[in-house]
This record gives structure tokens, sequence and C-alpha cells, in this order.
């Protein structure tokens, strides 16, 4: 995950704290997807950057994943996210941020 | 009028120590995590020049297989060996780290390159028999200086090392004691950047069979930026590099947009020849030291060679209507503008069918789509995927949303209307634009009839707006020579004149009467 993404996220999570803080990903892959909810959850595993070794355990989905797909109106989620919902991996997607969700989420 | 595409130029130089010394990988990494594993691993993944020769993705890059030949090997590429390890190509050359270094020297102006006199003797003749240079280029070469000299600049007046085969041979100074931006880190990507452009003009020029007193404008699209601290983004790498490039007849301005930057610039050109304002204009943009092993954490941890090693660069040469080279429609060209929003529906709506919506075609009527050509063998090891293919699963999905397309027709609409990736992950060098060359080719071939160029900027990087950017444009064959134009002809001026006098005669034999 981006440098400065990482400091914008320690931010908010020291300033709203991180029980109120959920973080939405859109990435493309499975693998980028989880690489971005361990970053923001167990901490930066590049350890390049402001969340290295910072365990936040933030809530992390991916906007593919049925819990926010329901949070969404139909007609919106049709109009700006089911054209990606064709294209990606879903269930890759899915398989991946659960195991993540499991091993390091703490809310 | 119309504007055409007349010649490309295509090249990479093999720079493996900047990939150790001037990467930001690897810079930040120094700083953050000095003694790392990775930073003593990545040196036992670099790639020597004979294995960057026989890597299939700079094979294509350069002209001597086609992204078609690319498509049928096997991925992953970096353990296989091209049967073509040609550094020359149709379209440029691949040079060799010793020879860029004394190019950056021969493109500085400011005397702030120093290399080791005995490099400069080893290596100089082999410049000369590089077929691209010509002897004004090579006269600029200095005989060097003293090796201590060099290791006294680098060490106690903050010069950046220039090195071969982990030796210092050379160093580029900084411009100005205090201004960051003329630091010596600056100066050094600046030149990399303003070589690898030569270069690649160098080849335009030859490739579209032009002179180089016929270039009038030149627009530069990389994404680094010269100036001072008065004006940090002053300019002119165009300019500059048409200089030493020997385009004595032109001026020119940088166009930027981050990744976005060379769709945008091409539109600039095709319109300004399409308006008349120039007959014959340049888009040129060097590599990018920074983005060098960008993705090497990834690539040594999974035991890859460090693939980010090569400085990309392009020149296109664009002219008036030829009767023969692909012309650009400029009633087609797509805008993600500051209302599209981010949703990747909005974004591939505003590149891809918005445009083709004006002119009343559908999406499977473009032949060919290039958007952003990142070789999968870097960004699938790094996480990144494969991304031309997410592009053209994205049109795909709006085809089939708008019923231009069978759901069944998804999985084989990449094959028949994409490519397969090649080019360097150099930020604005894969956005869409190194497939101009085939492109070319292939519509005059007559294999294709019109093709998309798609580019896409990450605007967000600058912290200047949230926003994301591109735009596309569309070359098809050309339509055969210009119809006179709807204004008026000759003969009806003559006409004109003629009934002019007429009834100027009549009102004077009125007033007579």
């Amino acid at each position: 995950m981006d440098l400065e993404n990482q400091k914008r996220v320690k931010d908010f999570a020291e300033q709203y704290g991180p029980e109120n803080v959920v973080v939405l990903l859109g990435a493309a892959e499975g693998e980028a997807s989880g690489l971005a909810a361990e970053t923001v959850t167990n901490g930066d595993p590049t350890f390049a950057g402001p969340l290295t070794g910072v365990q936040l355990g933030l809530k992390v989905y991916h906007v593919c994943e049925p819990e926010i797909k329901q949070e969404f109106d139909a007609a919106v989620y049709e109009e700006q996210v089911s054209m990606m919902e064709m294209v990606l991996d879903v269930d890759d997607i899915v398989q991946e941020m659960t195991a993540i969700r499991e091993q390091f989420c703490k809310y | 009028m119309k504007s055409v595409i007349k010649g490309t130029g295509y090249i990479l130089a093999h720079t493996p120590d900047m990939v150790l010394h001037n990467g930001t990988t690897q810079t930040t990494e120094r700083i953050v995590n000095p003694d790392s594993e990775y930073l003593k691993e990545l040196p036992n993944h670099l790639r020597t020049y004979e294995q960057v020769l026989a890597y299939w993705p700079n094979q294509v890059y350069i002209g001597n297989k086609t992204p078609d030949e690319l498509a049928e090997v096997a991925q992953p590429w970096c353990d296989k060996e091209c049967d073509v390890n040609a550094r020359y190509g149709q379209f440029g050359q691949i040079m060799p780290q010793e020879e860029f270094l004394l190019l950056m020297q021969a493109c500085d102006v400011f005397d702030l390159v120093k290399l080791d006199k005995d490099f400069v003797a080893a290596h100089k003749e082999a410049l000369a028999a590089n077929e691209i240079m010509d002897e004004a280029i090579m006269a600029r070469i200095n005989e060097g200086v003293e090796a201590a000299e060099v290791a006294h600049l680098v060490s106690d007046e903050h010069a950046e090392g220039l090195y071969h085969n982990n030796v210092l041979v050379g160093c580029v100074k900084r411009a100005h004691d205090i201004d960051v931006n003329l630091s010596a880190h600056v100066m050094h990507e600046n030149l990399v950047s303003k070589a690898s452009s030569v270069l690649s003009m160098l080849h335009a020029v030859k490739n579209a069979g032009i002179e180089k007193s016929d270039v009038e404008y030149v627009i530069d699209c990389c994404e680094e930026a010269c100036g001072d601290m008065n004006q940090r983004g002053g300019g002119n790498f165009a300019k500059a590099a048409a200089e030493i490039a020997g385009l004595s007849g032109a001026t020119g301005s940088d166009a930027r947009g981050f990744c976005a930057g060379p769709a945008h610039a091409i539109v600039e050109g095709a319109a300004l020849v399409a308006s008349g304002a120039y007959k014959t204009v340049m888009i040129t943009a060097g590599g990018c030291t920074a983005k060098l092993g960008m993705n090497g954490k990834d690539h040594v941890k999974k035991g890859l060679p460090a693939l980010e090693d090569m400085i990309g660069g392009f020149a296109l040469v664009i002219t008036q209507d030829d009767g023969v080279s692909p012309e650009f429609n400029l009633s087609i060209l797509g805008r993600h503008t500051v209302g599209t929003g981010s949703a990747p529906q909005a974004v591939i709506s505003s590149l891809v069918t918005d445009p083709l919506d004006r002119v009343g075609l559908k999406i499977t009527d473009i032949d060919k789509y290039s958007p952003e050509m990142q070789n999968p063998d870097i960004t699938k090891p790094a996480g990144a995927g494969d991304v031309p293919l997410a592009n053209y699963k994205m049109i795909a999905a709006l085809a089939v949303k708008r019923g231009e397309l069978q759901r069944a027709d998804l999985a084989t609409f990449p094959v028949k209307h994409g490519l397969t990736g090649w080019a360097p992950t150099q930020g604005h060098i894969p956005s869409g634009v190194p497939y101009m060359g085939f492109a070319r080719n292939d519509i005059m071939a007559g294999k294709l009839q019109r093709v998309m160029i798609i580019g896409k900027g990450s605007l967000f990087l600058g912290r200047m707006t949230n926003l994301f950017d591109g735009v596309s444009f569309v070359v098809q064959a050309n339509t055969g020579a210009e119809k006179a134009e709807a204004g008026v002809s000759e003969d009806e001026v003559k006409g004109m004149i003629a009934k002019a006098m007429k009834e100027f005669a009549a009102t004077l034999l009125a007033q007579a009467e």
C-alpha cells in the first residue's frame, strides 16, 4: 500500500478510534486486496511504510464482498460496480479478505 | 486537413546499476531499512545485457517480435530465451549501460556529468559504432576526468554516482548548492530522461524517413520536471532534447498528465498538424530512473530476476496527410472529465463508449484496443495482475452490458480485440503508446481498419486532486486523398470577382445615367 495512504489510515484510526474506521478496498485482485487488508490489520508486510509493525486490526472489506454490496442502493451499485463485478474473481477476493479478517481483525 | 503517423521510435536502455542506486524502492529501503535482506539479495537478481536482449518483451518493444507472437509464448517469459536477441530492431534499439552513460554525458550541456577517463576511453568506440549516433553527438563526448576527481565529487560534493558493474565510473554533479530542484539526484533523473528521449527521437526521424529539419514542434510527455526553486517545473525537456538530436528547426514544450501524458500529447500533436499550425510534430518521452526495480521486493522474494532494469523511451512523428500512413480520427476522442467520477464503469464508458457513440460505432467496431500495455511478467508476481487483460475484461463487460457482445464471448474478446502487454513498467511508457508502431504496420498492411489508444493517469499521486484521468483516440486506415476543402475554389473566386466587377460597373453606369 502507498506509503502516504498508510499514513492517512493511521491518522484516521488515531483521530476517530480504530473501532470506528472501516477500510473499503477496490483492488482488482485477491492477492492485492489481501496485501492491502493485511497492511491495515497486521501492519505493512513490506516493512516500508508508517504501518510497519503497527497492528491496527481495522475492519476491512472489498467493495465486491456481499456484506458491502447489501449496504448499497442497488441502482448505484449497478451503475458503478456491476461491470467490475463481472470482471473480477469475486470468490478469490472474498476468500483472501475473509482469511485476513479472521486472522488479524480486532473489531 | 488530416494528420498521420509517419513513423515511430522505441528504445530501451539496460541500466542494472541504476536499479540499485536510483530506483526509489531501493533508495527508500536504504533509508528505512539499510541492513535489509532485500538490499543484500537484490544484486544477485540483476540481469546481464545478453539476458535482457534475449527477453521476449524487450524484443517486442523494439519491433523484432510482434505482440501476436508474444501471446503465443507461455508465461512466465523470464525463464525463456527469445530466439531473436538482436540489439537493433525495426523501431529502435536496446542500448547497453556503458553506451547510455556516455550518451548522458553527451546530453549534458552544463558540465554536470563527469566520467572516469578510462571508462570513456574503453567505451567511446562502441557508442561511435552505434548505428544511430552521428558525429555531432560524438563530438560532445569529452575525454573524462581522473577517477579520484569522480570519487571526490561523490564523497564530498553531493554528486550522484554513476556505476557500471558496481564500479564507480562517473557522477552527475549538483547544479546548485542549496536548490533541491537542481540537486544531483534531480539532475541525474532528468539527464536520464533527456538521453533516452534523444535516442528515441533519432530512431523516430530515421524510421519516418524525414529530415531532422522537417520537425517544427516537439512535445515531451515524460513524467519528470525540470526547473529551479523559482519554477520547479519550468521546462523544457522537448527543446532541450531537440537541441541534442539536431532538430534545429524545432521548438517545443512539455505536456504532463502522469501516465496519460503521452495520449494527451499525441492528441495535441495530431490537432496541431490537422489545424495547419505545424506541418511536422514530434511527440517524445524518455524513461524514468525512479521506477527501476519498483516491484523488486516481490521479484526477489519469488526468486525471479529484477525485471525492471530497463529505461524506456519512445518518439512519434506526426505529419500532414501523405495519402498512405494511418490517420488520426479526431472526431473520436475520449475524455475522462472532471465530472466523470472514478468508478471503473464510468471511466471505461468515458474513454471507450462515449466517443464511439458520438460517431455511431460499437465497441466491436474497433479492431484492437491498446490501453495500459504493462508487461504481465513484471506485474503479476507483484500482485498487480495482468493490467492489459484487466482492461480488456472491463471493455468486454461494458460491451455485454450494452448488448454489443454475447456474454459467452467475454473470454475471447481480449484475444480478438486485445494485445498481450510487453512494455516496461515505466509509468507513461506503457500507456497505450507502445502499440503505435505495430498499429501503423498492421493498418498499412490492411490487417486492421482502426485501433483505439487509451492513456490513463493517476493524478491523485500529485496530491493536487483526488481525480483520475484518461484520454483516448482512434487511428484508422488512410481514407485517401483529401477532397478539395469545402471552402471556395479558384474558379469560384474568379467568378465571384467577375460578378462583383459587373455589379460595380452596373452601379457606375446607373450613376452616370
